[in-house]
């Protein structure tokens, strides 16, 4: 009796090594502009990429999300350009700037069905477990690995233990994928899954869109986990049939992947199990993705704080500037960003449009489409003038505000309603405040002006 | 990569838990060439005259002591660059983010999990680290450490992995072979059954 993970292990094992190091062969490698470093390094040894046909190249983090006046940035128009040129070198096939499907990594791969399940992926990315909602393997590596990968199409790995998360009961209107996230990280901690692959699991995952499961798989990161994963079903082989890229063979190829779900009575190293009445909208106070709380909680007080965990909480919430016991619904915020591989699929841009729809934002903010096939599906449902009715900015795709390497940043100081992945120190910018919650309490933020239940927002709605 | 088994250099404690790789290295730094230099970009938005790294008694420090889940979050490998070029060859910590941990070892920078709470108080000291015997010294404290084996051996080696897979190339050959019969659709990437074209843009 197998798991999902244990069968994905098995089918990928080149060689094991007396020392327990296995060799694997990789299906899929995504490379993006920030991939320079291997890229170097594969240079520097003379060496070639070893399967062009299953190397797949982005831009994302670094494009300007406003494309009009091209790049403006010396530094990045080098990054783009020199994807561009290596992908030409190497013959593999590049999704850029100009390309029409162009978007951030983790949504276009899915999106395009060049991710498909059973296959294990790797991106210098730690967000690439997104792929893990279509029942791949997907890991991020770093720079020296990717140049392996590039080099071998394999990679050296040990096996993760086994970590099986069941969400059972069903989600409540204003509850998505997000929080459920956001709630098990809060429980377990942000090493909680260390060492893991997590397979979610249970009747709340299984009753989620694949929109929803490649949130819930992106965030795993947060988490600690090496990877996360979902069982393929017939809800994703009805959205996988309708990929650009899904195989000629699909029922062959769909009769192999149902194969993959978890045996009966196969055991896992850990099992945790959350129930979906105790998941409420939840929203992060601190500056780890761990440090979140329901929207009808207060901030956290240190002085209620064990020892050794006040000190990180007053540490938190001096750079988050919030006073303890105050209500997470009381805090003002400066802007919102809706947009990331983790919430920027056309399901989030509904959810948020849903709240936003006939209300004007109180703050300035910013949606970035995941790829440029969603945003021109969104401007087909008309959720752009929407957006832009509420008063908030529309633009192209990329990882942007996430992780503002194209210069989207949050200024020092300023709040952030955000639907990322990240609220580290900084992420968003030098002194950004980050709050992390579901595109659709984004935009409850965005039309109240402050972090706020959007289940009141929804009512009457949807 | 050159192997080593004992280092013995100045060791400065960093009192926190969770330093994600994005506090290593913040995201703005990451596009200049490695070539520059990563060392003035460790820790950039954390410095400060009360910082520990910062303290002059600190200067030339090679081993970092630190709090738990040290190096979670993003896969930049530039984080370890940062600490590389600072001139760090251990990092010490109760627990690793796994991608962080793995970086570190594919450059020769060790990954020491520990019980940090005594060597915090006792740093900034020497410290000597026995890679071979898995034990650090400063001063009168002696403590043992965890290291996964199969990166024990990689440091203490300085194997490269890609002249390490080389030697395999035969086994990913046949492998390859095998999968191609059984999982045809991994190499099926064509857009609607047209043949893409490399290297441009589709």
């Amino acid at each position: 009796m197998k798991t999902l993970l244990d069968k994905l292990w098995d089918a990928h094992v080149v060689l094991t090594r007396d020392d327990g190091a296995a060799l694997l062969w990789v299906d899929r490698h995504y490379v993006h502009e920030g991939s320079h470093h291997a890229f170097g390094r594969l240079a520097a040894r003379g060496l070639s990429v070893a399967e062009p046909a299953l190397t797949i190249g982005v831009a994302d983090h670094y494009v300007p999300t406003r494309r009009a006046g091209g790049i403006a940035d010396p530094d990045i128009a080098r990054m783009v350009q020199t994807l561009s040129d290596n992908a030409a070198t190497h013959g593999f096939r590049l999704f850029g700037l100009n390309d029409p499907r162009q978007g951030i990594v983790h949504v276009t791969g899915p999106e395009q069905g060049l991710t498909l399940p059973g296959m294990l992926v790797v991106c210098g990315d730690s967000h690439t477990a997104t792929h893990g909602a279509l029942g791949a393997w997907a890991f991020g590596i770093g720079a020296t690995d990717v140049a392996h990968v590039l080099a071998t199409q394999t990679i050296w790995q040990k096996k993760p233990r086994r970590m099986r998360l069941n969400f059972t009961g069903k989600a409540a209107p204003g509850v998505g994928a997000k929080d459920m996230a956001l709630h098990w990280i809060s429980k377990l901690g942000a090493d909680g899954a260390r060492g893991h692959a997590i397979e979610y699991a249970g009747p709340a995952v299984r009753a989620l869109s694949v929109e929803g499961r490649l949130t819930l798989c992106n965030l795993s990161i947060e988490g600690g986990a090496r990877t996360g994963m979902v069982a393929p079903d017939e809800t994703l082989l009805a959205w996988l049939r309708k990929r650009p890229h899904a195989p000629a063979e699909f029922d062959r190829a769909a009769e192999a992947w149902l194969a993959l779900a978890t045996d009966a009575g196969a055991e896992f190293d850990a099992e945790h199990g959350f129930d979906m009445a105790e998941v409420a909208p939840v929203v992060t106070w601190g500056t780890s993705p761990d440090e979140a709380l329901p929207i009808t909680a207060t901030v956290p007080d240190p002085a209620h704080a064990p020892a050794d965990k006040a000190a990180l909480i007053r540490e938190a919430l001096d750079y988050m500037g919030l006073r303890p016991g105050q209500r997470l619904s009381d805090v003002a915020v400066d802007q919102v960003f809706i947009g990331s591989c983790t919430n920027a699929r056309i399901e989030d841009l509904r959810a948020a449009a849903a709240v936003l729809a006939g209300r004007r934002a109180k703050v300035p903010g910013m949606v970035s489409a995941g790829s440029m096939p969603i945003k021109r599906q969104a401007e087909a449902e008309g959720l752009d003038r929407i957006f832009i009715d509420a008063g908030l900015e529309w633009v192209d795709a990329g990882c942007s505000m996430c992780v503002g390497m194209n210069g989207d940043r949050v200024a020092p100081g300023m709040r952030c309603a955000s639907s990322t992945n990240r609220n580290f120190r900084g992420r968003q910018g030098p002194g950004a405040r980050t709050h992390l919650m579901s595109p659709a309490m984004v935009a409850a933020a965005a039309v109240t002006g402050h972090l706020a239940d959007v289940r009141a927002l929804l009512e009457g709605r949807a | 990569m050159s192997g080593w088994s004992l280092h013995t250099g100045l060791g400065v404690g960093l009192s926190r838990e969770n330093v994600d790789t994005d506090q290593l290295i913040p995201a703005r730094f990451m596009s200049a060439p490695r070539a520059q230099g990563y060392g003035k970009f460790l820790l950039h938005d954390l410095r400060g005259p009360d910082f520990p790294l910062d303290d002059p008694a600190a200067t030339g420090a090679s081993v970092l002591v630190a709090g738990r889940n040290f190096g979670g979050g993003s896969s930049r490998e530039a984080a370890v660059y940062a600490l590389l070029d600072a001139g760090f060859r251990v990092v010490i910590a109760p627990s690793f983010g796994d991608i962080f941990a793995a970086n570190a070892v594919n450059n020769a920078l060790l990954p020491a999990r520990a019980d940090t709470a005594a060597l915090l108080a006792a740093m900034p000291a020497d410290v000597t680290i026995d890679l071979s015997a898995q034990t650090i010294r400063a001063g009168d404290l002696i403590l043992s450490f965890d290291i996964d084996p199969v990166a024990k051996t990689r440091l203490i080696n300085g194997w490269d992995d890609i002249d390490v897979t080389a030697s395999y190339r035969q086994e990913i050959a046949d492998f390859a072979a095998i999968a191609r019969t059984r999982t045809p659709w991994v190499w099926q990437t064509a857009n609607r059954g047209e043949a893409p074209k490399p290297g441009r843009d589709l």
